[in-house]
């Protein structure tokens, strides 16, 4: 040992650094650190400019008014309050629906299922997710149209049809998030004598519960944009609604799409809040993304 | 049936154990919370497992081969043998573990005190609050403090458990687990901010929290370091006293030092079944064992 280290100390030359970093290496890894760098901003610069292009016409729109009051008979004028609003209440009862069908189901996809119906679920719950909006639209007017006649449009019917989109992707996340609560302690809690229900209520979910709320914010998040099956189920309104079983509901999407297709006479007015109402929905997605995040945080279980 | 046996359990233990709080008691309570009062009470009745010809499938494949043998009451055996014997499987086939694995089947018969624990009518959950069982890797419930760690048993299965009744099963099993003293001052902690032989031992506590009348432990030891092993094998050979155990393990020393009665399983070659080669008294299987396999196998010549 102590031969060795003088041995190296003598003639100063030593293997590690015999070698050298030849140029070649240094060149190689100087272009792929370019490219890779190149590629991500390649990948977050569209990511910027439409944040910056929306805040940058968004922001003239937005005054008090817009928050606070709705455009009921004014021309020109008037707030999105109620589009605010109507967003509020369809994704809230949406995800009213989506939350317990969704983690229900994955509790039985990840802790009952077995064999084939569990492989026939989870095709379903991926072809699912693959749903086009405007047919989740679609297929929530049929259903109230049943029931209601034709023309029918109420709020409720649009959170049927987010909550057809959103169902999938909390199971998907739910699922993901269940699987990896590990085996051990489903079977230490089974060990003390705990029925499977309690472990799943009581050991499962608790371990599971950060993922869980960050997963249906992240599908909140995904949905609270929609516009298609929105258009097709709540209607376009220019009044304050909070009831979703009552008549049209307006919402945010909808409403910057409405501003844009028919600005009647004031058209920079019109085109401004459409920009303000697409800021709005940017910053709820951020909020909830941001909130998705901190719920995590605060609330992990450390799993080894 | 089970279910009769374990009320016969709680009368008699609540005879001459009477302490504090059992006026609290209802009638209906299942035995975990029942009993713990006896936990205090030495000499409690451990129970004897017969198993008879019992055969041991996943699936297609048979993991363990025509297993009898009787583990006797205040004693630990010990089951050793090379890896994929099924040592491990068969542990788990006491207490009902093993059909939880999809696929996992059962043949045979393994009866606690002459009742068959898998006849039709028993709920494997009854099965379990009587047999518990310790794990390889340490594994605290980590949503819990060290206190809910330890009630975790009362809090899941209990009907309603007085704090005061709750604090004296969370004191006691600790001090059984040797682990008051450790933490004590920081029993709403996470356990899973222990070291791992505390975390080991915390699930030792939590297993001797619900009573039961068997401990099953699978290489509890083996993630441990020196220490800490010696640390579980002092409280193994302590809890005997109250328990019947049965311990899996790897390690020849520690079925010597630790077991009473050691069970030598073996394999005839890979993809077969293994089976129950040799059971005796601890040091007869150690220094002079009947088959040849089972001397070549202590003795560190395999095959």
């Amino acid at each position: 040992m102590e031969s060795s280290v003088q041995s190296l100390g003598q003639d100063g030359s030593s293997r590690l650094l015999a070698s050298g970093l030849g140029w070649r290496r240094r060149a190689v890894n100087i272009v792929m650190t370019a490219l890779i760098a190149g590629a991500f901003v390649l990948a977050m610069l569209p990511l910027f400019s439409l944040v910056f292009e929306v805040a940058k016409r968004g922001i003239p729109g937005l005054s008090l008014e817009f928050f606070t009051e709705d455009a009921r008979g004014v021309v020109g004028g008037g707030g999105a309050s109620h589009a605010i609003m109507g967003t509020l209440v369809i994704t809230g009862v949406a995800a009213v629906i989506s939350v317990p069908i969704g983690i229900m189901a994955a509790i039985y996809l990840n802790e009952y299922g077995t064999g084939r119906l569990r492989r026939a679920l989870t095709f379903f719950v991926d072809v699912m997710t693959g749903i086009p909006s405007i047919v989740a639209g679609l297929f929530a007017y049929a259903l109230f149209e049943i029931f209601f006649g034709p023309g029918i449009r109420l709020g409720v019917m649009g959170s049927v049809a987010l909550s057809v989109l959103m169902t999938p992707i909390v199971i998907r996340s739910a699922e993901e998030v269940l699987k990896i609560v590990p085996d051990h302690l489903r079977e230490a809690s089974y060990a003390l004598g705990t029925p499977k229900w309690k472990t799943i209520t009581k050991i499962v979910l608790p371990t599971a519960f950060a993922g869980l709320v960050t997963g249906v914010m992240i599908a909140i998040a995904r949905i609270v944009g929609e516009t298609a099956p929105l258009l097709v189920t709540t209607g376009v309104v220019d009044s304050m609604n909070t009831d979703p079983f009552d008549g049209r509901m307006q919402n945010l999407a909808v409403y910057a799409y409405n501003e844009y297709r028919s600005p009647g006479v004031m058209k920079q007015a019109a085109y401004d809040k459409a920009w303000a109402a697409a800021l709005t929905l940017i910053a709820i997605v951020m909020i909830l993304n941001v909130a998705a995040r901190l719920v995590y945080r605060r609330y992990k279980t450390e799993i080894r | 049936m089970l279910g009769a046996a374990t009320k016969k359990q709680k009368r008699s233990d609540s005879e001459p154990g009477a302490e504090t709080g059992r006026g609290e008691m209802s009638e209906s309570r299942p035995t975990p919370a029942t009993s713990t009062e006896a936990a205090a009470v030495p000499g409690r009745r451990a129970k004897t497992i017969e198993v008879r010809a019992v055969d041991l499938f996943y699936g297609d494949f048979q993991a363990v081969e025509g297993v009898t043998m009787t583990i006797e009451p205040n004693k630990v055996t010990a089951l050793i043998g090379s890896s994929g014997c099924g040592k491990t499987t068969f542990l788990r086939s006491l207490n009902r573990m093993h059909e939880l694995t999809p696929g996992a089947r059962v043949q045979g018969e393994v009866t606690l005190d002459g009742e068959d624990i898998y006849d039709g009518r028993v709920d494997p959950v009854a099965v379990r609050r009587l047999i518990g069982m310790v794990f390889q890797q340490p594994n605290p419930f980590p949503t819990m403090s060290i206190y809910d760690n330890v009630a975790a048993g009362l809090n899941l299965n209990a009907k309603k458990v007085s704090k005061t009744q709750k604090d004296g099963v969370v004191e006691r099993s600790l001090r059984g687990a040797h682990l008051w003293e450790e933490v004590k001052d920081r029993l709403d902690k996470p356990g899973g901010g222990l070291s791992g032989g505390q975390q080991q031992r915390l699930c030792i506590a939590r297993a001797i929290a619900v009573e039961p009348e068997v401990l099953l432990m699978d290489e509890p030891c083996s993630a441990l370091d020196p220490v800490a092993t010696l640390a579980v094998e002092d409280l193994i050979a302590e809890l005997k006293n109250r328990y019947t155990i049965v311990v899996v393990t790897h390690n020849m020393q520690q079925a010597a030092r630790a077991s009473d009665v050691t069970a030598f399983f073996n394999l005839d070659e890979t993809g077969k079944p293994g089976h129950l080669v040799e059971m005796g008294p601890t040091e007869e299987i150690f220094t002079n064992p009947k088959k040849k396999e089972t001397e070549d196998y202590v003795s560190g010549r395999f095959g």
